[in-house]
């Protein structure tokens, strides 16, 4: 789904897993030593890449690789420092990180809004789907970089052009998901809710959707990166303020420092909200995994 | 109320490829009464069922709910399914899925509550609405589908194989409550099973189908005294010869009655 142009700018994220399911319990006791062995474990190669990074960037004397701890302390210079008001967090980092966040909440939560909406009608109709599969699938298999410029003609050089794209990158990922989602519910499920002759909205409101569930989360999962991928992008295009923004201006003024602090912003607010997306999704299925193997 | 199934014929597919599943068919089960439906694999009962709860639609004649022809799933008419996981909603606490079930109703809130909890209460559940079905075990869930079939207050409960997953002891615990809540709720029961013992044990009356295609073999009344006893009435000698009697319907449909 991410053109072919775009490196990812976060790594793509694993959930913490969890052990395999296991017929013998251990103590607590056990459970928690063995997380605390997984997390050093996933860990170290971060660390050694932070190391690797620390004396490449002090051999090397680059100007363009700066080592680690120079960026971390000019992370701390640039965003950090605020009074307590402010979370300690800079006026600078309120500026912008609500700038585009608020244009990813925008497009992002349009793109939900719509992509469930539209998925769930071509979920239910075959002639729908029938119909405007094809155009969906056109549209998701675009590049979603390449309508930056088309964005950028029909709305110009405003917040509303991040918006769209945004909005237009993220959207069809979970159209298609809630539609795979919603053909495929549980015949049983509908029947039982049809016996019960409750309302159409109720229907569609407290079993259709929460019965596809699973599979409309692991799509807005996908265009959450998407998503984030594209704020970024939008704001190294044609704007005026925005995290993508400092990064060019930095860049273009040779203020490398600046430039790798504002990176490891955007990385560190990637984790932050594909955490916290993983824990509302978590919450949500309950429900789907204690209904697997655990029940028999 | 009355469950009439008329001149019902239902096939599958079209053409030379139609496959009858239920030959032209006419019961009626009546008011307050209790029917076991039993027959083999493949003789229509579940079918049969399904179109009187309005969710499968017959292909000639009708049903019909006292005067009333079902064209859909009617008011007043439960179903317990045989899949409990599969007709409870797992997203949904034991209370949610009870409510959702009155939706249809439009009562007040008070009203719904007190429905809610009476209903637990009848099935031995009281205290339990918070819970998830997927915390409890597969007995406690069908307890949880029979409480969501009586919480509307139906005139008319159909059972389709209720008890087939769950373990003997539960099963026989269930088979008293659907006995008991029964008469709690006035409720008139038509009940699938391909357990024999179960649709002696239950009924006031039995009808018998055959298979290939389905067709009433028999309608048999039981005459066994209440309430029934999972000891005492499986002692009773008129319980032998009638278990024996729908065994040979079902097992040996060939062979002529024994004297």
């Amino acid at each position: 789904m991410t053109s072919p142009t775009t490196p990812p700018l976060t790594p793509p994220l694993t959930p913490p897993l969890t052990p395999p399911l296991t017929r013998t319990r251990p103590g607590r006791a056990t459970t928690a030593l063995r997380r605390t062995a997984a997390g050093v474990g996933n860990l170290w190669l971060l660390a050694l890449v932070l190391v690797l990074w620390e004396v490449y960037g002090r051999v090397s004397e680059s100007l363009f690789v700066p080592p680690i701890s120079r960026i971390l302390e000019n992370f701390g210079d640039v965003w950090l420092g605020g009074p307590a008001s402010q979370l300690f967090l800079s006026d600078l980092f309120w500026s912008e990180v609500t700038t585009s966040l608020s244009r990813f909440a925008r497009g992002w939560g349009l793109a939900v809004v719509v992509g469930i909406a539209c998925g769930v009608v071509l979920g239910r109709s075959p002639v729908i789907a029938q119909m405007y599969g094809p155009v969906v699938r056109f549209f998701a298999a675009i590049p979603n970089t390449v309508l930056l410029p088309i964005a950028v003609q029909i709305f110009g050089v405003a917040s509303n052009m991040n918006v769209f794209l945004i909005f237009l990158g993220s959207v069809w990922v979970v159209m298609i998901n809630t539609a795979d989602g919603v053909a495929g519910v549980d015949p049983m499920w509908l029947r039982s809710a049809r016996s019960l002759r409750v309302p159409r909205w109720v229907l569609y409101a407290r079993v259709i959707v929460p019965a596809a569930a699973p599979q409309i989360l692991a799509g807005l999962r996908v265009s959450l990166g998407i998503g984030l991928i594209l704020m970024v992008i939008s704001e190294l295009y044609a704007t005026t303020e925005g995290l993508g923004f400092q990064i060019v201006v930095a860049q273009s003024s040779f203020r490398y420092l600046d430039m790798w602090s504002a990176f490891v912003l955007i990385g560190l607010i990637g984790i932050v909200l594909n955490l916290a997306f993983g824990r509302i999704e978590t919450r949500l299925l309950r429900w789907q995994r204690r209904t697997g193997l655990d029940a028999l | 109320m009355n469950v009439v199934v008329d001149r019902v014929r239902k096939s599958y597919g079209r053409g030379a490829e139609a496959r009858e599943v239920l030959t032209e068919t006419s019961l009626t089960v009546r008011s307050q009464e209790f029917v076991s439906i039993v027959g083999p694999s493949g003789c229509g009962k579940s079918t049969l069922l399904m179109m009187m709860a309005g969710l499968l639609k017959p292909s000639s004649g009708e049903i019909r709910l006292g005067d009333e022809p079902v064209t859909g799933p009617p008011a007043g008419l439960s179903v317990v399914f045989q899949d409990y996981s599969r007709s409870l909603f797992p997203w949904m606490s034991v209370r949610r899925n009870l409510t959702t079930a009155l939706t249809a109703s439009r009562l007040g809130k008070e009203e719904q509550r007190s429905r809610v909890e009476h209903a637990l209460e009848s099935v031995g559940l009281a205290g339990k609405g918070e819970m998830y079905p997927w915390q409890m075990s597969g007995g406690m869930q069908q307890r949880v589908a029979i409480a969501r079939a009586l919480v509307t207050e139906p005139t008319v409960m159909l059972m389709d194989e209720p008890f087939a997953a769950v373990d003997a002891q539960t099963r026989a615990d269930l088979e008293d409550l659907v006995l008991r809540v029964r008469h709690e709720y006035d409720v008139t029961v038509a009940f699938v099973t391909h357990d024999i013992d179960e649709s002696v044990y239950m009924a006031d009356r039995i009808v018998v189908l055959a298979a290939n295609p389905g067709r009433i073999a028999a309608d048999l009344t039981v005459d066994l005294p209440r309430p029934r006893d999972q000891v005492e009435t499986k002692l009773d000698a008129r319980f032998a010869k009638l278990r024996s009697e729908v065994f040979r319907l079902v097992m040996r449909p060939d062979t002529p009655a024994s004297a």
